[in-house]
């Protein structure tokens, strides 16, 4: 038996949807560590708790399951940990199943499973106020005895709602012990008989329901689920998403490339001229600003993201376009990392985790980099300011116009992208969809800003130290060797990138591509937004960030290059991986250096044919 | 009759999830989510493309299942009491 002077360790386990999360984050606070399970892309989430009884527990909150007859990694995972399996897990010293009292016949199934494991547990009747709301009457006492385990209700979304279940972790702390073995608990086939079974015993003997289903849901559903109405409200909620992404963004986005440049003349002042001062300035704080600057746009994106997660309306969202996706190789479920993708794919790969199916999840990885993701928008900026006249065809703006194209063509191509691969695998087998729709909810801040601060400290731990990296070799690829006394031209005509940049003219030539390009081409591996202030350098062009690059090269590249150069540069941004960050991403994600060799390989081959066609048509047509 | 061939909003009781396949996971989670012999289920909506997915309420539960997924849910010829 444990000490109290011992941390024992506990495990949150429970179905999807029973707010196991929410109960996680009210009992640990801010005191979480989030990483990965040993091997595999499943979210490992620890927190530590403390009970007014002066205990210390660990918490694990683990995978929400439907069954410990795993059906994807995270049930594997769930199911391991619980029996202390788990390669470098301890076992947990005790279960925590969180069950939704709203929802019981499904959750009890689950906590019945959890039972036959035979381990020490406590059942914890999550949402008892909307339970209560609605007139559902729960015999805790009866559930209790006919168990044979502790059961508590608790409330995750109100401060006190942990209260029954710490004073009852203090009280069984001492003696622990595993629940009495029934002759049900052995597995064998007919295990879901008697569970259900057991289950409708349970329900008839603890538990009056009024009705099945709450009248909200059913209001609610019955128009976001209407085909027409849905469908309009589908389209507006995104419509509001990508306005606030772009344009509450905006001055946070100019705060931090002030913020970044002041911070770059400032520790320019003090330090002695020389490489190292360059590499500080130039290199690392230039770099990283580069990609901190996206912050603001992914943090909106994430927040309502998650607000609608919570709330309950993804799943809608995702009922609303699974028969399109599907038909294109993807699933409802790979709508929302898409999404998330048009701020920028590196979330959006993350979030794929969410997509239970293997298949459904990397067809969905492969295509996140096509979403136009906001790195790009400098990039068009320029190249349609300089060449598209800023004129209207009928009600429309040309370059309107022109910027709604990369963005379709985007959005088409990545569902030819996914379709093709589909066809290509020849792949007959059923990919399930089986998706739950959970009780609308109104989200609670707490758990919404927990969930942003975790997201946007896997990003820029994720991105940070590659971007650092990279920028350190492309900075010393700029950089050396430096320019002769007697230079003419532009110091960067005459370092490593420079000689790599005229060499890429031999095989970007057919692209219309001219030797200026092809070196912009080099630093914008890192960041494709980078590709512009390159340009602006080579061009030997002072500007003080991006918008100043884009008004000073305006006037030199329309003289500079002829329209083909400029749509075949465009179509190449649609298509490139130009961006390390996310090719890294995919490496960490699938944990395959073969899946990431292929989607860099078939997009860098994408985007080289696109773009041959479209200058060898355009100069054909006479814009050469 | 199959759960694919119940009409909206009408409810009706599971007689049985059949296996399309030796060791169909499909159905077997089917099970595990609560299609079992006697449940009551109904229709609750269908998605605006080609009537796809269903969504369907079992117990206290909505599940949005393709339509390939629902027709292994047989269902009970007489109407639920």
């Amino acid at each position: 038996m444990s000490t109290a002077s011992q941390t024992l360790r506990l495990a949150l386990v429970g179905n999807p949807n029973c707010g196991k999360t929410a109960l996680f984050n009210l009992l640990t606070g801010s005191r979480q560590k989030v990483a990965n399970y040993a091997g595999v892309t499943v979210e490992r989430k620890e927190g530590r708790l403390h009970t007014p009884g002066g205990r210390q527990f660990a918490l694990l909150d683990l995978p929400g399951a439907y069954s410990l007859q795993a059906a994807s990694l995270d049930e594997a995972v769930t199911r391991d940990v619980c029996r202390g399996f788990y390669p470098g897990e301890p076992a947990p010293d005790l279960l925590v199943c969180v069950v939704d009292a709203t929802n019981l016949r499904l959750h009890l199934r689950f906590a019945l499973e959890v039972r036959a494991l035979g381990k020490p547990m406590v059942v914890a009747l999550n949402m008892m106020d909307a339970a209560r709301r609605r007139g559902i009457g729960i015999d805790l006492q009866a559930l209790q005895r006919e168990l044979g385990v502790p059961v508590v209700e608790t409330v995750a979304v109100r401060r006190d709602g942990g209260k029954a279940l710490l004073a009852q972790l203090d009280a069984m702390a001492d003696h622990l012990h595993p629940p009495a073995p029934r002759d049900a608990d052995d597995p064998h086939s007919d295990m879901h008989v008697e569970l259900h079974a057991e289950t409708r015993r349970l329900l008839a003997l603890a538990v009056t329901m009024p009705t099945r289903t709450a009248r909200v849901d059913d209001a609610l559903d019955r128009w976001l689920l209407h085909p027409v109405v849905g469908l309009l409200t589908l389209a507006v909620v995104m419509f509001l998403i990508f306005q606030a992404v772009y344009a509450w963004a905006g001055p946070l986005m100019d705060g931090i490339e002030a913020g970044t440049g002041w911070l770059g003349d400032a520790l320019g002042a003090r330090m002695p001229e020389g490489p190292l001062k360059s590499l500080m300035v130039d290199g690392i704080i230039a770099g990283l600003g580069g990609v901190i600057i996206f912050l603001p746009q992914i943090l909106i994106l994430f927040a309502f993201i998650l607000v609608l997660e919570e709330s309950g309306y993804l799943p809608r969202a995702a009922f609303l376009l699974d028969r399109m996706m599907a038909a294109a190789g993807l699933s409802g479920r790979s709508f929302i990392p898409l999404l998330s993708s048009f701020a920028c794919a590196i979330p959006g790969i993350m979030a794929t985790r969410s997509i239970q199916d293997p298949r459904d999840r990397l067809a969905t990885i492969m295509v996140a980099p096509l979403m136009t993701c906001s790195a790009r928008l400098p990039v068009y900026a320029l190249l349609i300011g300089a060449f598209v006249p800023d004129e209207k065809i009928g009600i429309f703006n040309q370059q309107g116009l022109v910027l709604f194209g990369l963005y379709a063509a985007a959005i088409v191509s990545a569902l030819m992208v996914s379709w093709v691969m589909k066809k290509w695998r020849r792949d007959k087998s059923e990919h399930a969809l089986m998706l739950e729709l959970p009780s609308y909810r109104i989200p609670h801040p707490r758990d919404v800003l927990i969930g942003l601060w975790e997201r946007g400290m896997i990003f820029l731990k994720r991105v940070g130290g590659i971007i650092l990296a990279l920028t350190i070799l492309l900075w010393f690829l700029l950089t050396f060797p430096g320019a002769p006394p007697d230079a003419v031209g532009p110091a960067i005509d005459y370092s490593f990138a420079g000689r790599i940049g005229h060499a890429m003219t031999a095989v970007f030539a057919p692209l219309g591509f001219n030797w200026q390009i092809c070196i912009a081409l080099i630093p914008g591996l890192a960041a494709r937004e980078v590709a512009v202030s390159s340009l602006a350098t080579i061009y030997a062009l002072s500007a003080a960030d991006d918008d100043a690059a884009i008004q000073a090269l305006t006037p030199v590249i329309s003289d500079g290059w002829s329209l083909a150069t400029a749509l075949s540069l465009l179509v190449w941004f649609i298509y490139a991986p130009m961006c390390i960050s996310t090719l890294a991403t995919i490496k960490r994600e699938t944990n395959s250096w073969k899946q990431m060799g292929f989607a860099a390989f078939y997009l860098f081959g994408l985007a080289y044919i696109a773009s041959l066609v479209t200058y060898q048509v355009a100069v054909a047509l006479g814009a050469g | 009759m199959k759960l694919t061939e119940l009409s909206r909003r009408v409810e009706a009781q599971v007689e049985a999830v059949l296996d399309l396949a030796p060791n169909d996971a499909i159905a077997r989670r089917l099970r595990e989510l609560g299609f079992v012999a006697g449940e009551r289920v109904e229709v609750v909506a269908t998605g605006p493309f080609g009537a796809e997915p269903l969504l369907v309420q079992i117990g206290f539960t909505r599940f949005a299942l393709r339509r390939s997924e629902a027709a292994r849910v047989q269902l009970r010829e007489a109407p639920a009491p």
